[in-house]
């Protein structure tokens, strides 16, 4: 919590990189602790939502514009891959899909600038229309475009040739390094200038206009961005499932799931949508497998989402975090201390 | 051409459903400025209604709209009061959005768990029947339908017009301050327009439920047609809501007659661009402050 002398704090502190060290360590180390499929399964789940939500967090939390539509690009990206590797494709080499991978994520973020372009011409109202509008579209899309997605009847994708005892571990993995791209780029959205553009829109977007923010050209490559890296957390998700349906890679749920670990956590804060994924995602795969039936997730994400929003609409990580501050300052008998903080900052900062 | 002017005939009926809902959805934007992602779902939720006061008690979806409209009157009251009002935050908008959108699952939720998820219909004794007019086959639903949401468009046009209430609401949208200052006691206009919206949606809801068969996942495909139409006849605008309703059910259902029903659907999609593309504002929205 210390702010250095000259106002503004330096790229890396040394306790922001011991932090991320333990957790690079941690979520290396930790599933090898308890080597169950089942652990490794939820491990997987757990971090591929973690970069989702981290990657939604840069458009619906920094910038301020609610996308509904991100599970139209998770779903475009699951597809692609189901497209690329088909079941009849005999793969010689299991990690060659991973390599592909950023590909995927690029073809989203290309489609993604369109429309963002024309959905972000107007504020966020419009936005959320469009990007709803979206996922309909695609699931649409998703069951009438027969012979690139099989329709109803889904689409098999060429099976991972790995030893069945370490099955998920490669999916595992590259779950986490799509989470640490997603949290790197976050990481770095709050220290450079790019961060206050978004947090200025947010705040007002035509001020910021007013002085000089290139307001349109941060929000769409945010938004790019953002779905880029959903694109590839569905790609992942296809190549590990091996079969995929139309009404599962384009479910509303997986928005709702991601805005509200983001919301949980602390919007607008690196480490609040992985906190919020590590507690949600748990919970859920525990939830199906003592109740199972996805109808239930949709009541239980959608109470938790609205108590969220009356009890702590700020999110875990900075309620306590301004807590913490406030004491602190208090003890020090400074109070001076707490307009100068920066508020983008939020979680991250230290 | 036959089946052009078929289509057109069945586009308007249709379209005047479409109109109902549309408008109790952008009355809802032009009290409170919030976009109701739940629209489509009480809209789902009052067919439904209606389709268990049908099998069960035998109470045609038509008359039924004067059970569902008050009930759902006031659980928008009371959701309004729940949910929507204590955001008095600057970042409001976005967060009911997100509200509604959560609303939205939860009434999905709940109803896939009580009526599952198959495919239903309302079958009433004249669901078949269709009339003859000049050569041209309109069905009795359809027709029946575009008469009472006619009817109840009308309805609402006289409470926004004539009474107290309705010219608080007015004001509100034209000047919330302006409103608050002679007097408009705001709160309770926004609990108000805000339950007047879900209930064109419970009365339109019985309207479709007669019209289309439907299930609880229906309200993704019906929230995005519905917000073509508010955002093509200008967010905030009744009139222009109804228009852009009437608009949308005629080229959707020429394009199904003409070209294919599967893609259809994609109409309205193609709609909602070209209006964002050529008149972000819609046909009769307001340029508001913020929007380009």
């Amino acid at each position: 919590m210390k702010l250095s002398k000259e106002g503004a704090s330096p790229f890396f502190t040394r306790i922001g990189l011991a932090r991320g060290g333990v957790f690079i360590v941690a979520l290396i180390v930790m599933p090898q602790l308890f080597p169950q499929h089942w652990i490794w399964n939820m491990m997987f789940f757990t971090v591929l939502y973690a970069a989702m939500s981290v990657s939604w967090n840069l458009i619906g939390g920094f910038a301020g514009y609610p996308s509904l539509g991100h599970a139209a690009f998770f779903g475009i990206g699951a597809y692609a891959m189901a497209a690329i590797f088909k079941s009849t494709h005999l793969l010689t080499n299991g990690w060659q899909p991973f390599f592909i991978m950023p590909l995927i994520g690029l073809g989203c973020a290309i489609l993604a600038l369109p429309i963002g372009l024309i959905a972000m011409r107007t504020r966020a109202d419009v936005f959320a229309i469009v990007t709803i509008t979206l996922l309909f579209v695609a699931q649409t899309l998703g069951y009438n475009l027969k012979s690139l997605t099989g329709g109803a009847q889904g689409a098999g994708l060429s099976r991972a040739p790995f030893r069945l005892d370490i099955f998920e571990q490669p999916f595992y993995f590259a779950a986490v390094s799509l989470l640490l791209l997603a949290m790197g780029i976050a990481y770095f959205i709050t220290r450079t200038k790019l961060g206050m553009a978004l947090t200025s829109i947010r705040a007002d977007e035509d001020k910021a206009r007013g002085v000089g923010v290139r307001t349109t050209a941060v929000k769409v490559m945010a938004f790019a961005v953002s779905v880029g890296i959903t694109g590839m957390a569905g790609g992942i998700w296809a190549y590990y499932l091996g079969f995929i349906y139309p009404q599962f890679a384009f479910d509303p749920l997986i928005t709702i799931a991601i805005v509200l670990m983001t919301f949980l956590g602390g919007r607008a804060t690196v480490w609040g949508p992985v906190l919020g994924a590590a507690i949600l995602m748990p919970a859920q795969q525990l939830l199906a497998y003592y109740v199972g039936g996805s109808q239930i997730y949709l009541i239980a994400y959608a109470s938790i989402f609205l108590l969220i929003m009356l009890l702590l609409p700020r999110g875990i990580l900075p309620t306590v975090l301004s807590k913490r501050r406030l004491a602190s300052l208090a003890k020090q008998g400074n109070m001076s201390g707490i307009s100068s903080t920066p508020a983008i900052t939020g979680g991250s900062n230290s | 051409m036959h089946t052009l002017i078929q289509g057109v005939i069945l586009g308007v009926l249709t379209g005047g459903v479409y109109a109902l809902m549309a408008s109790g959805q952008t009355l809802i934007f032009g009290v409170m400025k919030v976009v109701n992602l739940a629209q489509g779902a009480f809209v789902i939720a009052s067919a439904y209604l209606a389709f268990t006061l049908f099998t069960q008690f035998g109470i045609d979806p038509l008359v039924a709209v004067l059970i569902t409209t008050p009930l759902m009157f006031g659980i928008g009251v009371v959701g309004h009061w729940l949910f929507l009002r204590p955001l008095r935050r600057e970042d409001a908008t976005e967060l009911s959005i997100l509200i509604t959108f959560a609303l939205a699952l939860l009434v999905e939720g709940i109803l896939s768990i009580t009526y599952h998820t198959t495919y239903r219909s309302i079958n009433t004794s004249y669901a078949n029947k269709a009339f003859d007019i000049g050569g041209f086959s309109v069905s009795a639903v359809r027709l029946y339908g575009f008469i009472v949401s006619c009817a109840l468009l009308v309805l609402l046009y006289v409470i926004l017009q004539k009474t107290r209430f309705g010219r608080a609401i007015r004001a509100t949208v034209q000047n919330p301050q302006s409103a608050t200052l002679l007097g408009v006691d705001s709160n309770r206009v926004k609990a108000y327009g805000f339950g007047l919206g879900i209930a064109t949606a419970a009365a339109s809801g019985s309207i479709y439920g007669l019209l289309f068969p439907f299930n609880s996942g229906s309200h993704y495909d019906l929230i995005s047609r519905l917000l073509s139409v508010v955002v093509l006849g200008g967010l905030g605008s009744i009139g222009g809501a109804v228009l852009a309703g009437v608009i949308i059910g005629v080229v959707s259902s020429v394009a199904a007659v003409t070209w294919s029903p599967t893609w259809s659907e994609m109409t309205f999609f193609v709609v909602l661009l070209l209006v964002l593309l050529i008149r972000p504002q819609g046909m009769f929205g307001r340029v508001e402050r913020g929007a380009l």
